[in-house]
């Protein structure tokens, strides 16, 4: 039955009101008085060696207050590395030193040369275009694999290569792999690339830098997904700035995607040009700007092959990827295409033994990390594009082969590390079935061809990790942070609650179903809740929103907290109405003592919290506030089916997406409305990728799709209605909420089910496919048919 | 952006004069010229907007029964209100998006010349009349090239006159980041002979497909154009949204659909 308050219910997100009346408080709506503004000069070439930059005609320029090249940070760190992976050997991946501004070398399109600091942007424009910038071009490495081969040109002048490190997983499973392999009674084989993206949020990044010289403390206000984490990395880490003179606020944020978790080199000039000149510097970036420097995703190329024994029973699945870094280590990049994606190849089926190689590789092109999904989209679309292809091999029905191969028991130990904790891969794909009337196809395939085109239908499944992480077990795998959350609950006199959350909200919608869980808990109205992120003043500690992690980890932090809250106000009642604390019990905002009438109001209680004049005060404080921290002890395992139709006409190439059904276990559901908007955004962004999106270098690291002149983004009318279904929940069983999350689901398991849709669509045509390379645009899908 | 004058004359006569500077610019709708100033790619000292001359906009049919499109005027007012000529109508109001539509003018557009642009399309397979203030241009000889017309310095486009065939449609192929054709055919049957001009493909920008003018001038359908083969690929623009290849096998396509299509 729908609720009208509280966990399950739907109401409208309460933040929407501010967005859509442009009153949300955005970091390029912060001006700090006095600030001054800077534009950064960028490499318009991939790789060479700077020989000389002078700056005297931009300082010359009415307006300009200083220039600032490497020389300038002598003495200060460069942007760190998060996570440290061990490589086969046992050794620690090579790490280069990422400069603010670029020393020596310029190592991709966009890399920062030198930065002006004017009275405006248009003076800091100007004054860019007039410093002299000598740099002697050196040949670029691009492609992955020449990056590695002999000879190579060196993206980092003092590593031994450009190999950042050579991993495999499980390492001691890789000579039973081969073996079982060569044994096997059919291997299916794929070559296949996941295409590099630009993540695009819709608000460029911004960061504003202010010092204050009374109390030495530094200021900065950055479009981040974490801010707490910003402070560590570039407090500790690259500016010296102890955390308790450094303050780090994320306002509203106008979408990350991932792209905005990373600690990047504008917000760490910023604070300290700040400092320097004793006055805010703001920069605002283009979104030119943004192509070239934001973090990119995915770009991976993998081999992969699939093991199945007479009676089409996997038996071994092994992986060769090479990974892109680009030109230096983004803050998380080492993590994404291993522990975020080596620990996914066993996806929903029984596999035995599974090992994955992977080889990370420096380019001169912009850092790549995480993008929604984050080396989980990469580990699905390589299975269940492998597994689409043994079907076809086989002969046998795709959606017989997975079931055939599905685990059925919980918890289930993977070979890969993880322990899937609950699940029901049958329910999600018996609910996807009954959404999408397969039986119907071959009618609706046979109407297509009427009309000229060829109809394909693609299903696959997926499973992700997230509830990112235990911190022990993250810490074991070379993560140089804890992945715990927390939370702190303010209840004031008057009843009302102030929730402090780690857990950053930048269109996940927080502020609405945060609130709905404590109103939950306590039974008041949610308009009594409010819920505070974004700032580390004001909040404890947190670890931020990224890996769909917000409600599984600081979801329960808050619930942790309020716990607290509600123990202490039970002690509190307990006292006022003369019963034992175990008789007291709080429903629907009223504390009751069992087997009597006695009652109290919340609002009575918390009154006497702060007015403690009939109050166990030599037993308990007053006040009523309460802080915890949460620490997963498994990551939360969503899953799902997948199926969409397409239609392609064979004289072109284009491909139609008809229909898009979605069928994830996300365990419980706080807000069943604004999951079904997750999932609608992250298919928008999968189908995006499978369809439209292409970051491309030429073959001297000039970025082709460098605008939306050529990057194709996904709009409303590339998309088809989607159907969405999570009514096949298995809670998360560790956590307790139940919940497992849902954020990045849809971009995962979508891409898959577009590039088997179409690959069918072609067979049906005649045209035996074997892989197209995303994104499937009409000129490629034509040349495939072509042969 | 650099900093800029902007004046805007009443007149013909006054842009013209303003334009004799050295400094000038004519600015139409501004949907290439604004952008590339933004990206800094483009400066002047001064715009000339030509949205201010009122014998500039409009669309009326002249005494030989021409659609008559007044140089300032947008694509928006085209789509609405060239109903004598509804292929054309077609291909105004497909050009990028609402906001582009009501700002961007034709003779803007043909000014530009863009390689994929609409209009010029249009223009040459109508075999249509370029009016400036100086002089009158054939269709046929006011495209010279990608970005290049047979315009002066300071000549201004004030009109475009379309004589309006039997039968004409315009199919588009969208490249699906910019929604610039990747490749589109306007095809325009007259009484004395069929006209097909191409845009989108070409790095020559837009051209006549004369074997396909001769085919369709003989036997006006679809499989007409079906037998002649594709252009030649290394004549196609080949970029990240297609090679060579794809796109002379596009132009086949279009051409047909626009045949198709043409009513």
């Amino acid at each position: 039955m729908p609720k009208d308050t509280g966990i399950g219910a739907s109401p409208k997100r309460r933040e929407d009101v501010r967005f859509l009346t442009g009153k949300g408080r955005y970091t390029d709506d912060i001006n700090v008085a006095g600030q001054a503004h800077v534009v950064f000069l960028r490499s318009d070439v991939a790789h060479g060696r700077i020989k000389s930059i002078d700056t005297s005609a931009a300082e010359a320029i009415d307006g300009v207050v200083r220039v600032f090249t490497a020389k300038d940070f002598e003495g200060v760190g460069g942007i760190p590395c998060g996570w440290q992976i061990t490589d086969r050997q046992g050794n620690p991946m090579q790490e280069p030193k990422h400069p603010i501004l670029a020393e020596g070398k310029v190592r991709h399109v966009g890399d920062p040369i030198a930065a002006v600091v004017a009275e405006s942007a248009s003076i800091a424009r100007l004054a860019c275009e007039a410093i002299e910038v000598d740099i002697e071009a050196l040949p670029a490495v691009v492609d992955m694999k020449a990056a590695l081969s002999d000879g190579a040109p060196k993206v980092h002048d003092d590593l031994t290569s450009n190999l950042c490190y050579d991993w495999g997983f499980v390492e001691e499973n890789r000579d039973a792999v081969a073996e079982a392999i060569n044994s096997a009674a059919h291997v299916t084989t794929l070559e296949l690339v996941n295409n590099r993206l630009v993540a695009n949020p819709m608000e460029p990044r911004v960061a504003v830098g202010d010092f204050a010289a009374h109390d030495q403390s530094s200021t900065l206000y950055t479009t981040s997904q974490n801010p707490h984490v910003i402070r560590l990395l570039m407090g500790a880490f690259v500016l010296g700035i102890p955390e308790h003179k450094l303050r780090v606020v994320a306002p509203d944020v106008g979408g990350g995607f991932g792209t905005k978790i990373f600690h990047y080199a504008e917000e760490a000039f910023c604070t300290f040009a700040a400092k320097q000149l004793e006055r805010a510097v703001k920069w605002t970036c283009t979104r030119s700007e943004a192509f070239m420097s934001d973090a990119h995703g995915r770009d991976h190329v993998t081999k992969i092959e699939l093991a199945l024994d007479a009676d089409n029973n996997f038996t071994a699945i092994r992986t060769e990827t090479y990974a892109n870094m680009g030109a230096y280590l983004s803050t998380f990049a080492p993590s994404v295409p291993t522990w975020l994606h080596g620990t996914l190849m066993a996806g929903n089926y029984k596999t035995p033994l599974v090992y994955v190689n992977v080889k990370a590789v420096f380019t001169n092109t912009v850092p790549v990390d995480a993008y929604r999904g984050a080396g989980r989209p990469e580990a699905t679309f390589q299975l269940e594009r492998v597994i689409d292809k043994a079907a076809r091999e086989l002969g046998v029905d795709p959606v017989d082969l997975r079931r055939q191969n599905f685990i059925r028991e919980f918890p289930y130990q993977t070979p890969v590390a993880v322990e899937y904790d609950t699940g029901d891969y049958d329910a999600t794909m018996d609910k996807l079935l009954s959404m999408i009337d397969r039986d119907g196809f071959a009618a609706r395939r046979k109407e297509s061809e009427s009309r000229g085109k060829l109809r394909g239908l693609g299903i696959n499944c997926y499973i992700e990790a997230c509830g990112i992480a235990p911190s022990n077990l993250v810490g074991q795998l070379g993560a140089r942070a804890g992945l715990y959350e927390s939370a702190t609950v303010r209840v004031n006199a008057t009843g009302g609650l102030v929730v402090m959350t780690g857990s950053h909200s930048h269109g996940q919608g927080h502020e609405t179903s945060f609130a709905q869980v404590v109103a939950d808990m306590i039974g008041i109205n949610e308009d009594q809740i409010e819920i505070v992120h974004g700032d580390t003043a004001n909040t404890p500690m947190g670890m931020g929103t990224y890996g769909s992690r917000s409600l599984a980890v600081g979801g329960s932090a808050m619930v942790r907290a309020t716990e607290k809250i509600i123990a202490k106000a039970k002690k509190i009642a307990a006292h006022i109405m003369e019963a034992a604390e175990g008789d007291i019990e709080l429903k629907e905002g009223r504390f009751t003592v069992a087997g009597t009438d006695k009652s109290l109001a919340w609002g009575d209680v918390t009154l006497a919290a702060y007015v403690p004049h009939n109050y166990p005060l030599t037993d308990l404080e007053p006040g009523l506030e309460e802080t915890a921290f949460y620490d997963p002890n498994n990551f939360t395992y969503p899953a799902g089916a997948y199926a969409c139709e397409v239609e392609v006409d064979p004289e072109t190439g284009q491909v139609q997406v008809l229909s898009f059904a979605a069928a994830d276990d996300f365990g419980n559901v706080v807000n069943p409305m604004i999951v079904e908007g997750q999932v609608h955004g992250g298919l928008a962004q999968g189908i995006g990728q499978a369809l439209l999106e292409n970051c491309a270098y030429d073959e001297n690291g000039q970025l082709l799709s460098a605008s939306y002149m050529d990057y194709a983004m996904p709009r409303a009318g590339d998309l088809p209605m989607f159907q969405v279904d999570h009514s096949c929940a298995t809670p998360c069983t560790h956590n307790p909420l139940g919940v497992k999350g849902c954020g990045e689901a849809g971009a995962i398991g979508s891409p898959p089910a577009i590039v088997n849709g179409v690959l069918d669509a072609l067979a049906s045509g005649g045209h035996n496919v074997g892989h197209i390379n995303m994104p499937l645009t009409p000129a490629r899908v034509w040349a495939a048919m072509q042969g | 952006m650099h900093s800029f004058e902007l004046v805007k004359p009443a007149t013909i006569q006054d842009a013209v004069a303003a334009l004799k500077s050295d400094e000038a610019q004519a600015l139409g709708g501004g949907q290439t010229l604004l952008p590339t100033m933004k990206a800094r790619l483009a400066q002047a000292e001064q715009l000339v907007a030509l949205s201010g001359v009122a014998e500039m906009h409009g669309i009326c049919v002249d005494d030989d029964g021409r659609i008559c499109i007044g140089g300032a005027t947008t694509h928006a007012t085209v789509a609405r209100e060239a109903s004598g000529y509804p292929a054309l109508a077609s291909l105004a109001g497909r050009i990028g998006d609402p906001a582009v539509r009501n700002r961007g003018t034709i003779g803007g557009s043909l000014a530009n010349n863009d390689p994929s642009a609409c209009y010029p399309a249009g223009v040459l397979a109508s075999n249509a009349t370029v009016v400036t203030n100086a002089r009158e241009i054939d269709a046929d000889d006011f495209f010279q090239g990608m970005f290049e017309t047979a315009l002066d310095e300071g000549e201004i486009i004030t009109e475009v006159k379309f004589p309006v065939p039997e039968k004409a449609a315009y199919e588009k192929f969208l490249q699906p980041a910019s929604r610039f054709p990747l490749v589109a055919v306007f095809v325009a049957k007259f009484s004395d002979g069929v006209r097909v001009a191409v845009t989108g493909a070409s790095g020559d920008g837009v051209f006549r497909w004369s074997e396909a003018e001769a085919a369709l001038s003989a036997n006006f359908s679809p499989d007409a154009v079906k037998g002649l083969g594709d252009l030649d690929a290394d004549d196609m623009i080949s970029d990240l949204h297609g090679d060579g290849a794809y796109r002379a096998h596009l132009v086949s396509v279009m051409t047909a659909r626009a045949v198709k299509a043409a009513v």
